[in-house]
């Protein structure tokens, strides 16, 4: 334990002799760092104390040295805990302190993130042995690991947005803006009822997502009834659903909905030419995004509510037949009680999905303005204004917020808690024969729809002008992804750029995403520890939180010192671990609980630390949860949007905010060419995990047989 | 392989979880080398001690010691204590080999000593040769006895048993519990041994720790808990006892006499008795005899079960159900006999109601 602090003590000191404390902007290239440390700007905290005399820094030094002081001092037990305990809060505080009140030239860098790591650890190694000697310091660093990562990149953007929507025009805050700004008429005018125009983007935002939410939820039903209480023959076809918004990029299905029914579309031509329909523009607006968004969000109801019907017992279907009710009755009155909470929950989650929805009313809303697409404009727009995104921001969080904490409160605080099998045998009955077509008649029209919305992807892609030029052509694919061979490999399509970004920025958010996903899953399903169950609250707030919402507050918060990261290619990173991490984190819970708790157990009485035990059991047996975790948020990375296009500059740009781009110039043949090799990609990739995951189900399965075989075992 | 034992002491050591109070005021010392058994209805605690003595539940007070230091504070990582769980908790991904190994190659000890140690324990449980198999390649049976090999490599002071032959059929279960005996007073290892079965805990144990609702109901040998119970919560749970309400006719040292009905019986008792009392029969201490016999309770059979070598009966009396196991089989009754119940007043005991 000793030995531990020391190692973080010596981390701590080379971090604050060695290591720039501020970003050094004239600093470029990997090492250059050393040369810098000689000049003021480049200085470590040791050279800007004794060289540069920075007073400000004269407290955190002290702190050092009072660290030091303990670790030497020859206490043990107790004293030496208690002791490392009180400094170490003490020393961070400051550090923090000195964060948020001091005046910087410039952000804090890696000499200040390694001392603060330092001082956290030490902390926790700390509190660790506060009880025993040995306590578990591994434990106590990860929960005080993910506390702070979360609270810097998810609370401490959030109560920037709150300050500057809170901050008054002199400088001073008060809540008298924020309330007129927060009730203001444009936000929340209902002149659309009387016939006036449109409505405020909050009253068009909520009514949206209350639209999204029930449909999605019926049509959801109506597919999952199917798939689980139906003979119906292509039900592996329809499971197939529900990958399709995970590789959905965000625009197609707008741009899809306008190849058919906007002014060019080919059902508007149609229309117009065979029965002499005018051509309107009335795909744009609340129609057009509504659908677009019943597209996007019912696979997602779909995957829920699968779950949710097949998880009421047949036992009791069968119960109810036996007391000689039909099967309609049967359905009416217990089925459909049973599922009641199901529903509402996937009733939710398409409204949540539906607020933070971006790129659907961003190519389609027209003068149907939401509060996800109104927050951008606020930025984007003519003139910058942020005090209004942020009250923007909080309005729709207030929404979002209040549909999650409905959600948790519904369906209790163990909604983790996955049906654990006691095996109940029986069948699901089948659906009354009302019941049944109804579900055909609402659901297979519908998949068909879906279908040729996504064909119209592959034929948007190749053709030269839709509407006006329909010849075939692979002119949009040469534009974005030519490459040329006349001297060596070059590659001088538009998106070549972005593309690799994308994949880079996704491919280095993924691993980290994963980790701390799967960190957080293991602390929440194997540890208890004091204020859990907010632990557990906090890690998953962030699902709940708009793309567009952490768009704007990672600007307003990374934009100034002490953390100085828009512009970098890391604060894209670190977005998307932010926001990817619920599922990183359902992934790991979902999967751990599978693994019996005892092997934990029997690792740690045989000598083990709970380090080794992550390290040596848990991690190599839940080898496909991970490969899943980093499929997905590598995937979920690259079709990410709403916060994305915030954070992008010149010099990181993503595919999507490219794409962006090509919509906004009307260039829908490349931006549709483009989603369709993002497609392609990703289809490759979670093809890949599927071989990579199935091919070790299928070894596992080997090993059974093999075992079934072997003579020898059945002897003895 | 030899080990050094330890004894292990648990004073006033409590478990509470929120309201529930899982565990309350447990003394308990195991010598060293003895094997101890806990007992006892489901949810009266067993598993919370065992696991507390493991170092995987913190205590809520008290103290634990073992081989004289106090570990009360002591993670389970660092303590000399090893589990044989009930689910065998074997690594899948582990080869046989290296799940024995497990322990002492996390210790970080050369891997020469491992590999030799860890073969050492695969041979001290006859599964020599099969290290390189995994767990699911095994049977119920071998993969308890790989779980034992694992935990007894370490040569810990004490050794930890949850349940360990409830996932085994009935026939193997005898036959893995003797084993489980003999390899622990080979190594003379101190244990603790959690079990639902009754019988199994007198096969195996030096000592039963019978417990109710997270209290010690009774300690002894099997000898002394069976014979001499001083509860009926014992003497049902023990012995299936009948438990006959009786009247204390007299006490002289510590033989009583008791009277059920008009039927008088001696025996014993070394407590103190009101005026009403319970009287403790096994059921192969009851014999059905004529009615016309002196000194009976009269009945009749209410259910008469062919067993092989004995009989059971029901038989419906004025004091309310006993339940008779008939080893002579002198005569068969049949369901529906009026017959007279005969107490042998040697076994019995009389315990205050
Ligand atoms: N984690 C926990 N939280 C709350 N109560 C618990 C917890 N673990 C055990 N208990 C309670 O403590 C009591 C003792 O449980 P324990 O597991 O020790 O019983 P047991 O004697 O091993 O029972 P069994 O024979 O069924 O295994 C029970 O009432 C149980 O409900
Ligand atoms: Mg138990």
């Amino acid at each position: 334990m000793k030995k531990t602090a020391l190692w973080w003590l010596a981390a701590g000191m080379l971090s604050a002799a060695c290591l720039p404390w501020f970003v050094n902007e004239d600093a470029q290239g990997p090492l250059s760092f050393l040369s810098g440390l000689g000049t003021e700007p480049g200085a470590s905290l040791l050279i800007r104390v004794a060289v540069f005399s920075d007073a400000a820094l004269w407290p955190i030094g002290l702190c050092l040295f009072a660290l030091a002081a303990v670790c030497f001092s020859g206490l043990s037990g107790r004293r030496f805990a208690v002791a490392l305990t009180s400094v170490s809060a003490v020393s961070l505080a400051v550090l923090v302190a000195y964060g948020l009140t001091a005046d910087l030239p410039a952000g804090l860098s890696w000499g200040a993130f390694g001392l603060a790591s330092s001082m956290l650890f030490l902390l926790t190694s700390g509190i660790s042995s506060l009880r025993s000697a040995n306590g578990d310091a591994f434990v106590v660093g990860l929960i005080g690991a993910v506390i702070v990562l979360v609270g810097l990149f998810v609370f401490f953007p959030i109560a920037h947005v709150m300050s500057e929507a809170f901050e008054l025009p002199d400088g001073s805050y008060g809540v008298s803006r924020f309330f007129s700004l927060f009730f203001a008429k444009e936000v929340w005018h209902l002149s659309c009822l009387s016939g006036g125009g449109s409505c405020g983007p909050a009253v068009n935002s909520l009514f949206l997502a209350v639209c999204t939410g029930l449909a999605t939820t019926m049509l959801g039903l109506a597919f999952a009834l199917i798939a689980t209480r139906s003979g119906f023959r292509a039900k592996r076809l329809l499971r197939m659903l529900t990958v399709l918004p995970i590789i959905t990029p965000p625009f197609v299905i707008g741009l899809a909905l306008i190849l058919l029914f906007g002014r060019a579309g080919v059902v508007t031509d149609f229309a117009h030419e065979w029965f002499g329909f005018d051509k309107t523009r009335w795909v744009y607006g609340f129609t057009g995004v509504f659908v677009a968004q019943l597209l996007s969000f019912t696979p997602i109801a779909f995957l829920v509510l699968i779950g949710v019907v097949e998880g009421v017992s047949p036992s009791m279907e069968e119960a109810s037949q036996t007391m000689r009710a039909s099967r309609w009755q049967t359905f009416r009155h217990v089925s459909l009680p049973l599922m009641r909470p199901g529903l509402a929950n996937a009733f939710l989650l398409g409204f949540i999905e539906s607020l933070a929805d971006f790129g659907n009313p961003l190519v389609l809303g027209g003068d149907f303005g939401v509060l996800s697409t109104e927050i951008y404009f606020a930025i984007v727009g003519a003139v910058s204004d942020s005090a209004r995104a942020a009250v923007l921001g909080i309005v729709l969080l207030t929404m979002t917020l209040g549909a999650f904490l409905l959600q948790r409160w519904w369906l209790g605080s163990g909604s983790y808690a996955t049906v654990t099998g006691k095996g109940d045998s029986g069948r699901h009955c089948h659906m009354s024969r009302g019941l049944k077509l109804t579900c055909y008649a609402v659901a297979l029209p519908w998949a068909a729809f879906t279908a040729v919305v996504y064909s119209m992807i592959f034929f948007g892609s190749i053709v030269a002008l839709w509407g006006y030029d329909n010849s075939f052509t692979l002119a949009h694919y040469t534009r974005a992804f030519g490459f040329d061979f006349s001297d060596g490999l070059s590659l001088n399509g538009a998106a070549w750029d972005s593309y690799f970004t994308t994949l880079k920025i996704a491919a280095l958010a993924a691993p980290l995403t994963a980790l701390v996903g799967l960190a957080t899953a293991y602390l929440l399903v194997r540890r208890q520890f004091a204020g859990k169950q907010i632990f557990e609250f906090g890690t998953l707030l962030s699902f709940a939180i708009p793309g567009t919402v952490v768009g704007i507050s990672y600007i307003l918060a990374f934009n100034v010192p002490p953390i100085e990261l828009t512009g970098t290619g890391a604060i894209l990173i670190i977005a998307f671990m932010f926001r990817n991490m619920p599922v990183g984190v359902r992934g790991g819970v979902a999967a751990m609980s599978q693994l019996d708790k005892s092997l934990d157990e029997a690792s740690v009485t045989l000598g083990a630390n709970s380090f080794t035990t992550v390290r040596r059991v848990i991690a190599p047996l839940l080898g496909p949860a991970i490969l899943a975790a980093l499929v997905y948020s590598f995937v979920r990375a690259i079709t990410s949007v709403s916060a994305v296009i915030f954070l992008v500059s010149a010099r990181h740009n993503m595919a999507t905010s490219f794409i962006v781009g090509r919509v906004e110039n009307g260039e829908f043949g490349i931006a549709i060419a483009y989603s369709a090799v993002l497609i392609i990609t990703m289809l490759v990739c979670i093809g890949l995990l599927q071989l990579i995951v199935g091919q070790r189900a299928l070894y596992r399965a080997d090993r059974k047989r093999k075992n079934q075989l072997s003579p020898q075992t059945a002897t003895t | 392989m030899s080990s050094q034992s330890g004894r292990v002491q648990m004073q006033g050591v409590q478990k509470r979880y929120g309201e529930v109070q899982a565990v309350k005021d447990l003394n308990l010392t195991i010598e060293a080398g003895e094997l101890v058994t806990l007992l006892g209805p489901s949810g009266c605690g067993k598993t919370t001690t065992l696991r507390m003595l493991a170092g995987l539940e913190d205590v809520s007070a008290g103290k634990i010691t073992i081989g004289g230091q106090d570990v009360t504070l002591q993670a389970a990582t660092y303590r000399n204590v090893a589990m044989v769980f009930q689910s065998y908790a074997l690594f899948p991904h582990m080869t046989v080999m290296e799940n024995v190994a497990y322990g002492l190659t996390v210790s970080n000890l050369p891997k020469r000593t491992v590999q030799a140690k860890a073969e050492a324990g695969l041979e001290t449980v006859g599964l020599a040769g099969y290290g390189s198999r995994y767990p699911s390649e095994l049977s119920g049976g071998q993969q308890q006895r790989v779980a034992v090999a694992r935990a007894v490599v370490l040569e810990p002071e004490v050794l930890l048993f949850d349940e360990p032959l409830s996932n085994l059929d009935a026939k193997l279960r005898r036959h893995v519990r003797e084993e489980i005996r003999q390899i622990q007073q080979d190594l003379g290892i101190t244990a603790l041994y959690v079990t639902h079965d009754q019988e199994e805990a007198m096969a195996v144990s030096d000592k039963i720790v019978v417990m109710c609702d997270g209290e010690i109901a009774q300690m002894g040998s099997p000898l002394e808990l069976y014979t001499r119970p001083s509860s009926a919560f014992i003497a049902d749970f023990i012995g299936d006892a009948n438990l006959l309400p009786c009247r204390v006719a007299g006490v002289e040292g510590d033989s009583v006499d008791v009277e059920i009905g008009a039927v008088r019986v001696r025996s014993r008792s070394n407590q103190a008795l009101g005026k009403t009392a319970t009287l403790a029969v096994h059921p192969h201490n009851l014999e059905l005899v004529d009615l016309g016999n002196l000194n009976v309770i009269p009945g009749t059979v209410r259910m008469a079960a062919y067993l092989g070598d004995h009989m059971e009966y029901a038989v419906e009396c004025e004091a309310g159900e006993l339940f008779v196991a008939d080893h002579r089989m002198t005569h068969q009754h049949q369901r529906g006999d009026r017959v007279g119940v005969r107490v042998e007043a040697e076994n019995t005991s009389v315990l205050p109601s």
